[in-house]
């Protein structure tokens, strides 16, 4: 694409690009960090750090070219040099420098892969992780990068997905359930957060960020960007409103985590549909993005027993398969251009079911594949002895706290 | 010579404290320490599932008494730190047989 560089434009997508490496560090880190066991708390946080700088490496090294070069058969991109060697200064994407472009796009890779360490916290080899973070990246989130926004063949069928719903959320909650269920569940199962303040400081960056990681993604400093901004956060307050409703339904009191969780799933849920869906759209899809992950969460997780230790698929990966599915649904012409359902448009939805299928069977079934091959060859988890002790002294020798 | 260690709750350590001090009772060593008794512990909810933490951190104080004093100073414990409510906790009352004051030497009764 060539075109006009804006200034504003080009301001916005960097203030978001730098908003989106806030909800990895410190968001999530913040956010598993305290969910975690203190003796994991540093582990948990790590899983984080290194994921991302992992991400950064590969995406400028040749990740952004797989996946936005020119596509093989709608599969994936090729590239064209290594690092970004073809890419000059001043190369414009739409409106804005394609450097730009790629380092906003780098924090999504970066945000997706720390994402998955959710589920795995407390005995996953920190090696492994290693290797798991960089045969994933290329293995899962590039092609389906490319699939969705880069020329593929879910972005010539017509899926709309705003800032990520197939990309970042799907993929991120099936990864997170097929590495649960390799390596397998944890000696001590109880989700006994150890400092629930950390979550809700990193939920509330996750938040803050979220509005850049949405807002960010109509790549223009417009109407466009201040509406995904502005339904963003009213289904996040639907959904964090709508799981306190549950709570004092179900236990009769209001939980600080089930508020959060509330909001969360409803800003995974929005993601996809933010840039084209009204108000009433995001009322609706954070209302249903909370109930759907309360019951993932509290039916679902227990009946299969999958140890999920952090629920990213119960967050992630539902409420990111129902926000999909419901950008097929709610999606108005005056918004982003494009109908969905309510607006006559049935084939929108069929796109959007073809997307979210296929992204949930290929994240689900490569990781499997990849996380098998690292439990052949190094091995994915801990010792007894290490999990039980801690991972924080074992692994990095260090301790959370000295109190 | 008599120990006594009493369990009590965190929130009445300052109650208790200004008691044993009005009963002249000048030295006390504490400890933060978790314990449960014949109560459940509380309930904890997270995302849809309900734990029950049994060991609640309680506060627990050892003192070291002439015979004389030990009525008194467990009945200042027992007001001072008693809500009436589960979970106010315990005192245990044992012999000492020897104290020694590190810094002058003196033994028994004057080195309490």
């Amino acid at each position: 694409m060539e075109g006009i560089l804006n200034a504003g434009d080009t301001s916005w997508v960097l203030i978001s690009t730098i908003l989106v490496l806030l909800m990895s560090i410190p968001g999530i880190a913040f956010f598993y960090g305290g969910l975690a066991k203190k003796k994991n708390v540093l582990n948990t946080m790590f899983l984080t750090l290194i994921a991302f700088s992992i991400v950064t490496i590969i995406w400028i090294a040749f990740g952004y070219e797989l996946g936005f070069g020119n596509s093989i058969s709608g599969f994936i991109g090729y590239p064209t040099s290594i690092m970004l060697h073809d890419v000059g200064i001043n190369s414009i994407t739409g409106t804005i420098p394609t450097y730009v472009y790629i380092a906003f796009q780098l924090t999504f890779a970066g945000l997706t892969a720390a994402l998955i360490s959710g589920a795995i916290v407390g005995r996953m080899k920190f090696s492994a992780w290693i290797v798991f973070v960089v045969l994933w990246t290329i293995g899962v989130y590039i092609p389906i990068t490319h699939w969705v926004w880069g020329g593929g063949w879910l972005m010539n069928m017509g899926v709309i997905d705003f800032a990520g719903g197939t990309v970042v959320e799907i993929c991120s909650g099936l990864s997170a359930l097929a590495l649960a269920f390799i390596i397998g569940r944890r000696k001590d199962r109880s989700l006994l957060p150890h400092n629930l303040g950390y979550t809700v400081l990193g939920a509330g960056f996750l938040w803050f960020g979220w509005l850049g990681f949405n807002g960010g993604s109509a790549l223009t400093a417009g109407g466009l960007a201040a509406s995904a901004l502005l339904v963003s956060n009213l289904g996040a307050a639907v959904g964090l409103l709508t799981w306190v409703c549950i709570d004092i339904w179900r236990e009769g009191k209001p939980t600080v985590l089930g508020a959060i969780s509330g909001a969360i799933s409803a800003l995974v849920a929005m993601t996809p549909a933010a840039g084209f869906v009204n108000a009433d759209g995001a009322v609706i899809i954070g209302f249903f993005a909370a109930i759907l992950s309360y019951i993932a969460i509290s039916y679902i997780k227990p009946k299969f027993d999958y140890d999920d230790a952090l629920d990213v698929f119960g967050i992630h990966g539902v409420s990111g398969i129902w926000g999909t599915i419901a950008t097929g649904i709610f999606a108005v012409v005056a918004v982003g251009g494009v109908s969905g359902l309510i607006e006559g448009n049935a084939n929108q939805l069929l796109i959007q079911l073809i997307a979210t299928v296929s992204t949930m069977a290929y994240a689900f079934v490569i990781t499997l594949i990849i996380g098998k091959f690292i439990d052949w060859t190094i091995g994915l988890r801990v010792s007894e002895k290490e999990e039980i002790e801690g991972l924080d002294t074992h692994i990095h020798e260090e301790s959370g706290y000295r109190l | 010579m008599k120990k006594i260690v009493a369990i009590i709750r965190q929130e009445k350590l300052e109650d208790v404290k200004n008691a044993l001090v009005e009963v002249g009772c000048q030295g006390m060593n504490l400890a933060e320490v978790k314990g449960k008794g014949r109560q459940r512990g509380l309930k904890e909810y997270y995302r849809g599932h309900n734990y029950c933490i049994e060991f609640l951190p309680k506060t627990k104080l050892e003192i070291v008494v002439n015979d004389n004093q030990v009525e008194e100073v467990v009945d200042a414990i027992i007001k001072s730190g008693r809500t009436g409510e589960i979970g106010d906790g315990k005192i245990f009352i044992s012999n000492i047989e020897e104290v020694i004051r590190i810094r002058t030497g003196e033994r028994g009764e004057k080195a309490v």
